[in-house]
């Protein structure tokens, strides 16, 4: 435990020191910040027009989890998907172009704590990302009134979601030692995990459903809804360990192929 | 103590090493020798646990690198040819985190750290950044990062490359000190360097052991200039007229 601490603190400190970290974190808030201001405006638009109109069922109908922080948190997902990659790139990728990867391999360090160390501290830098978005639904929470448990819950999804995102990349990267073959490798698979499930009308019930069920969009959405099943939980789990799993071999491989 | 018996690995179709055995013991100082793609740095490769061997073993203070990899990086202190460090880190965090990582208790490594910067006469540039100093500099880096959780056996990987001739001269200093309770195996193109530092004398040609003696055996009679030249050129020397009498065949 003491190895995993050491190796995610050198990671962090890592991407602090570089430019990237600042220019992702810098790019991510303006983007947020651009869709917040957008969907606010056309919330308040809309508020406008129907009280014009003095429609009262499509006013009540109009509500900040859903025309607010639900599309937020979508877009959120989308911004991370091109980011995540460029975060994680870097992690094997470049200790393997420094040589800094034979340091690594020849310390008493198991391949378990070279991961772990470095999902760790991938993970702190997104959360730390993530958390900043949590000014915009502080925003609404101060003169509105959402709902605060399907806020929790799109926003634990959104967590959950970057974590098989930092996954996905520590496994790209471990395949080799460009960080460009690494950041387009990941953002190729984590798109792919997105859009599976798109033709899923087209295909019929069996395999409809079964893209569907794979695509990562599906069960976000439900928890951007608010709703937290297992089943869930269940599947960012899987592909969590799947892919710390498929690295975990990759690193080992590279010592005894 | 090292004992390296029967080491073969191929890169694909290509052969490495081929059959390379030797020991040192505890004392000595292994130079070891041999021309550029001989094999060098492959076979210290694998005594450090980086990449496995095809066949052969190799044991390090009695452990296996094999089945006790972890026992064996424990032990080992080793100084790959480009010195890996992380540029973005003041040599003194850099120092502390490879003391972290190689698993120096945390009130030792305060102690180990003065202790090898001073070794290295590093103290001067302790809190500047990896990024900012000279090649030699960084050479001395990659050094103290192999000694700081202070190891039984040194594997250094060209350890004077990069050096000025001061520096040279105390770096070959420090690995005579070193030596005296450790096992050292250095590699290197400088055979004056040989002469001075090592008692233990490996030629590697082709990736085969072509000799193994001691220093001062080997130079009994002739410079070790010589007698290298002469150990290679004859391994090259007979593949040269293979290579022509095969072509005249055609």
């Amino acid at each position: 435990m003491k190895y995993i601490w050491i190796l995610a603190k050198k990671e962090v400190h890592a991407l602090f020191v570089s430019p990237i970290a600042y220019v992702v974190l810098t790019g991510f808030l303006l983007l947020g910040g651009w869709f917040f201001f957008n969907l606010l405006f056309r919330f308040n638009y809309l508020l406008t027009l129907y009280t014009s109109l003095q429609n009262l069922g499509a006013m009540q109908g109009l509500n900040l989890n859903e025309h607010v922080i639900n599309p937020l948190l979508q877009n959120l997902t989308i911004i991370l998907l091109l980011m995540v990659p460029l975060i994680t790139m870097r992690t094997f990728a470049e200790e393997k172009k420094n040589g800094t990867y034979e340091l690594l391999l020849t310390s008493p360090l198991t391949v378990t704590q070279i991961v772990l160390g470095k999902f760790l501290g991938c993970l702190f830098f997104i959360f730390v990302m993530i958390l900043l978005t949590g000014i915009y639904p502080a925003i609404l929470l101060f003169y509105g009134n959402p709902e605060l448990g399907i806020l929790a819950s799109g926003y634990l999804g959104l967590f959950l979601l970057s974590v098989v995102f930092v996954s996905v990349g520590l496994f790209t990267s471990s395949l080799t030692e460009n960080q460009i073959v690494a950041a387009v490798t990941c953002f190729v698979i984590l798109l792919l995990l997105y859009v599976l499930s798109w033709p899923t009308e087209t295909t019929g019930a069996g395999l409809g459903g079964l893209l569907k069920y794979l695509s990562v969009v599906e069960h976000f959405s439900e928890m951007a809804k608010g709703l937290i099943d297992t089943k869930n939980l269940v599947y960012f789990m899987t592909l969590i360990f799947v892919s710390l799993f498929l690295t975990h071999r990759c690193v080992e491989a590279s010592r005894w192929k | 103590m090292v004992e390296v018996s029967g080491l073969t690995k191929y890169y694909g179709e290509v052969v490495a090493v081929e059959d390379v055995s030797f020991t040192v013991q505890r004392g000595d100082i292994l130079g070891f020798l041999g021309p550029n793609g001989a094999g060098k740095t492959t076979t210290m490769r694998i005594i450090t646990g980086f990449i496995p061997a095809n066949h052969g073993t190799v044991r390090v203070e009695g452990f296996d690198v094999g089945s006790q990899s972890h026992d064996v990086r424990k032990r080992i202190g080793y100084l790959p040819e480009n010195p890996p460090v992380y540029s973005y880190m003041t040599v003194t965090s850099f120092l502390e985190f490879v003391a972290g990582i190689k698993g120096v208790a945390k009130k030792l490594v305060r102690e180990r750290l003065d202790w090898v910067l001073e070794k290295c006469s590093l103290t001067q540039v302790a809190s500047r950044l990896i990024s900012h100093l000279s090649k030699g500099y960084r050479q001395r880096v990659g050094l103290a990062q192999a000694l700081i959780h202070d190891p039984p056996v040194l594997i250094l990987d060209e350890p004077t490359i990069g050096l000025d001739p001061k520096q040279i001269i105390e770096i070959r200093s420090l690995i005579k000190e070193l030596a005296k309770d450790r096992t050292v195996i250095l590699s290197t193109h400088i055979l004056p360097e040989v002469s001075q530092v090592c008692t233990k004398v490996v030629i590697i040609n082709d990736g085969r052991v072509v000799v193994e003696k001691d220093l001062k055996e080997l130079t009994q009679n002739a410079a070790l200039e010589e007698v290298f030249l002469r150990y290679i050129s004859t391994e090259n020397g007979e593949k040269k007229l293979e290579n022509e009498s095969s072509q005249s065949e055609k």
